[in-house]
């Protein structure tokens, strides 16, 4: 597809790299030449400096011939001018990044007055997936398929686990349990796990199954449930608004502690539910005062990713709790991942994510049958959902005597209503959801069998 | 420094060129000449030192800038050094620093020759000569990126480094579409050209031959007295080839999707512009030696085409014409094509930035406290790239003038060692005096021609990377 991207932020350099891995032609607006150049050098893509919202500037990127514009440029009126002019100069898709809640909430009336395929919110997609991390606090990372009838959920084992020592295919036998065992990430390599896999303490492990099972198999191994009652969120800024407003409809109770008076009457405005304090959180005295050793979950939404980090450190060493840690700026991923911070939610990751997840399936109409597309591991591993449409060499034949490239795992398998974790002996027929984990991207379902 | 990535890369190079060697090959096969078995050894010790080398594929396949210019750099001077090896092996040139001479002036496209005469040479080394024209005019770098997969953006790096002008840009996308589209712009160019040259009666190998040479902007010939023997109408239509080919490609890109806008840049128009005014002056100059007005013409436009494009193809000995005929000449070497077309020199882009850069400094001398920017066809130039242009400038001059000194231990004279070497760090090919179209280069003492085979490669890489070898910074780690 070609695709027009607007603003080589962060977000738009992410999306630039992941939509054109995946064999987009993609071509990049900024009005800085320096940002384009940086872009252009680094991924495979072609550069155009104007202003993205001029029709000579969209028509220079070749809007005509183009499938679709994403303006993801750091200004929301902008961002939206992009999409009017491009849908009027090129008739393609075209996709918003939208952050400001006034706009925000109207999102459905601009999606359908101004033709935009997809408004997206940064703030109220990351607070979306705060929610649901706290809703099953074990887990780092939660993503669903078929339609969240089956979960590939992100763990880490704990010290002393029941399940350090076992192989993968003692699960079934030894803890009854029908879960799949998809990634271990170990230190910096990741596997997929065969049956002689065996678990080690620290492993963080990628498991799929139905939320029933994955409830049964944290049991099973120990692993505390109990759901987050009461939830600290020091910083009041937008992520917070949206995140207050989902958990209040889970009845979780909420305390925000936040620096400015001014926004913290804002928000009591507009929140009414929830605890305000204002207070420099910084000053371990306010912490301490608020309860942070006895709340359920500690989340630190500031906007200085350095605040964050140490705060959720200062949690960490005073509750046992759920921590989310907010970090805006995505360069230093590796290093903060051994600071084992639990959660740590990337706002900009998860906007490219979705966002490269929609342009998936709308190639899906055009070509590529990949229903949605995850990375378990950045770079490294994915996991793929496909619906099978259509009669093709792996239908109907059990799954050992598939030959599958090394490195594939079929995951599970949705059918009439039921989710199958895959053993050796299942088939796979025409209209089943097939989850496939793999180390190489895939652009069809025949694309795991052995050439 | 990357260097088993670099390593791998110039491997590759060598299975390619190996690949290349096929066409001399094929060539000796047809009239069944005994260089076959030097051809096919070169190949096939090319392919195996090749093959040897990419085996073991680097885990690490990150390049950076630096990189990418010191892969260019070293992939020609390889290039250069096993392109010789026919020369040497066959025997057809005894010296190997004139067998690299010829290499390099081939693969550079000046198309200097150390060839006494060549029509009794083997029709397989007339092509490999011919041949090396073509491998080089687009560059053989942006041959292989077509090719093969190289990771991500990471070889817009050897592209820059490797293709012609001040700034580089791609017309799609993706790097290697790019590099496929204006190599099939080429090739057709380079076809048509062919069958042009048939239809008009030349014969096939002749015509394969004057095409791939005029492709590259190269001028070896495979006669003696250049296109001078051959019939008006072949002239004609190798004068209108040599200047399509100093054409920047984005013109045809441009105009086979009809946007005239795009396809006619400033720096087209300028280039037409200094093409049309320098036959008119040099038609008038000579008129008096030529028979009539049309051949004076003719031969002005075929001298002009050919020097400004840097092909360096001849139908007269333009060393005889009067003083002013001259002085356009050598003029023009120095002005050369187009940026992103396959000549040398230093380009008509170059001199549009540096012209506008004095007038901005003498309107900021009247106005101190103007702000100016410099502008080419409604886009702002930026300040890098004119201080690139600049500083490439100052390189050129003192190049040229180390080359100059070093040439004067020969002893011969000025407007010869000057002309030399301006012939060379511009592949054009001919100069004057002694290195004029009716002389070649063997007359040059060996020490002279290696830096003369440096100042080609230097003016083919637009100086950048081959100085950038000599830099103890690059190889630091």
């Amino acid at each position: 597809m070609n695709i027009i991207i607007v603003g080589c932020g962060k977000v738009g350099q992410a999306l630039a790299e992941q939509l054109n891995e995946e064999g987009n032609d993609i071509t990049v607006i900024d009005i800085l030449a320096s940002k384009v150049n940086e872009t252009a050098a680094r991924y495979d893509v072609l550069g155009v400096v104007g202003n993205g919202a001029t029709h000579l500037t969209q028509q220079e990127a070749g809007i005509k011939n183009a499938d679709m514009l994403i303006a993801v440029t750091g200004s929301d009126e902008l961002n939206l001018l992009c999409c009017l002019i491009a849908k009027k100069a090129g008739n393609c898709h075209t996709i918003a990044r939208v952050r400001s809640p006034q706009y925000s909430s109207e999102a459905p009336y601009l999606k359908e007055e101004l033709g935009l395929a997809m408004v997206i919110n940064p703030e109220q997609a990351a607070a979306a997936e705060i929610a649901r991390v706290l809703r099953f606090p074990s887990a780092i990372k939660i993503d669903t398929f078929a339609k969240g009838r089956v979960e590939l959920l992100k763990f880490k084992l704990p010290e002393d686990s029941p399940l350090a020592g076992l192989a993968v295919k003692e699960i079934s036998t030894k803890l009854h349990c029908d879960v799949l065992v998809c990634t271990v990430e170990r230190g910096s390599n990741a596997y997929i796990a065969n049956g002689e896999f065996r678990f080690l303490d620290k492993d963080i492990i990628s498991i799929i199954a139905s939320p029933k099972n994955a409830n049964n198999f944290f049991k099973q191994i120990h692993y505390k449930m109990n759901s987050v009652k009461d939830v600290m969120i020091v910083g009041g800024g937008d992520i917070t608004h949206y995140l207050c407003e989902i958990l209040n409809r889970s009845g979780i109770s909420i305390k925000v502690i936040e620096k400015d008076l001014a926004r913290c009457e804002e928000l009591s405005e507009s929140l009414e539910y929830a605890t305000i304090i204002n207070g420099d959180a910084v000053d371990q005295d306010v912490l301490l005062e608020e309860g942070i050793d006895k709340v359920g979950a500690f989340v630190a939404l500031t906007n200085l990713d350095e605040e964050n980090i140490l705060l959720s450190l200062f949690a960490k060493s005073l509750n046992p709790g759920k921590l989310v840690t907010k970090v805006n700026r995505i360069d230093f991923d590796d290093v903060i991942r051994h600071l084992e911070l639990d959660t740590v939610i990337y706002p900009k990751n998860i906007t490219s994510e979705s966002i490269v997840r929609y342009v998936r399936a709308m190639k899906n109409t055009i070509g590529s049958n990949v229903e949605t597309l995850y990375n378990i591991i950045k770079g490294k591993i994915d996991a793929s959902e496909f619906i099978i449409r259509e009669n093709s060499p792996i239908v109907g034949k059990p799954l050992m005597e598939l030959r599958l490239k090394p490195d594939v795992l079929v995951a599970s398998i949705w059918r009439d209503r039921k989710v199958i974790i895959p053993r050796g002996g299942d088939c796979i027929q025409v209209g089943d959801g097939v989850v496939i984990v793999s180390s190489f991207p895939l652009h069809d379902i025949t694309d795991i069998l052995e050439k | 420094m990357n260097y088993r990535m670099i390593g791998n890369i110039l491997g590759w190079l060598l299975i390619f060129e190996s690949i290349f060697l096929a066409v001399p090959l094929i060539t000796a096969v047809i009239f069944w000449e005994p260089e076959f078995f030097v051809f096919l050894g070169t190949a096939a010790f090319c392919l195996g030192a090749g093959v040897l080398i990419t085996r073991k594929k680097p885990a690490n396949t990150t390049l950076y800038s630096r990189e990418g210019f010191v892969i260019v750099a070293l992939s020609w001077i390889v290039l250069s050094l096993f392109g010789s090896l026919p020369y040497f092996i066959s025997g057809v040139i005894p010296s190997f620093v004139d067998s690299l001479f010829e290499a390099a002036s081939g693969f550079t496209t000046m198309g200097a020759t150390v060839f006494p005469e060549v029509e009794s040479l083997p029709k397989s080394i007339l092509m490999w000569r011919s041949f090396t024209h073509w491998i080089g005019g687009m560059g053989v770098l942006v041959f292989i990126m077509a090719f093969l997969p190289l990771s991500g953006g990471q070889n817009m790096h050897i592209m820059k480094a490797e293709s012609p002008g001040p700034s580089v840009s791609k017309l799609v996308p993706h790097v290697r579409t790019t590099a496929l589209l204006l190599y099939s712009i080429y090739l057709g160019l380079t076809l048509a050209e062919f069958i042009a040259l048939l239809i008009c009666g030349m014969d096939p190998f002749e015509a394969i031959n004057t095409a791939v040479s005029t492709a590259g902007t190269g001028g070896f010939g495979v006669r003696n007295d250049s296109m001078g023997g051959y019939s008006p109408a072949i002239q004609i239509v190798v004068t209108v080839f040599m200047l399509m080919f100093g054409i920047n490609f984005n013109t045809y890109f441009f105009l086979g999707k009809f946007k005239l806008r795009e396809a006619f840049t400033t720096e087209v128009i300028v280039f037409l512009i200094i093409v049309a005014s320098s036959i008119a002056i040099i038609a008038v100059n000579i008129s008096g030696i030529y028979a009539d007005t049309g051949e004076s013409v003719r031969h002005s436009a075929f001298t002009v085409a050919a020097v400004i494009s840097t092909t360096g193809f001849s139908t007269e000995d333009f060393n005889l014409w009067p003083e002013l005929s001259r002085s356009i000449i050598v003029m023009l070497m120095f002005v050369g094509s187009c940026a992103g077309s396959t000549g040398g020199g230093i380009k008509v882009s170059r001199f549009l930035i540096l012209f506008k850069g004095i007038k901005k400094e003498l309107d900021i001398l009247v106005h101190p406290k103007q702000v100016k920017k410099i502008k080419i066809d409604g886009r702002m130039i930026e300040h890098d790239v004119v201080r690139s242009v600049n500083v490439y400038m100052v390189c050129y001059v003192l190049v040229f003038a180390i080359s100059m000194l070093v040439l004067s231990f020969d002893n011969y004279d000025l407007i010869t060692n000057f002309t030399a070497v301006a012939a060379a760090i511009n592949n054009v090919g001919p100069g004057l005096e002694l290195a004029g179209p009716a002389s070649n280069y063997s007359v040059f003492s060996e020490p002279t021609k290696i830096i003369l085979i440096f100042d080609m490669l230097a003016g083919r890489l637009e100086l950048f990377p081959m100085l950038l070898l000599f830099s103890p910074k690059t190889w630091r780690k």
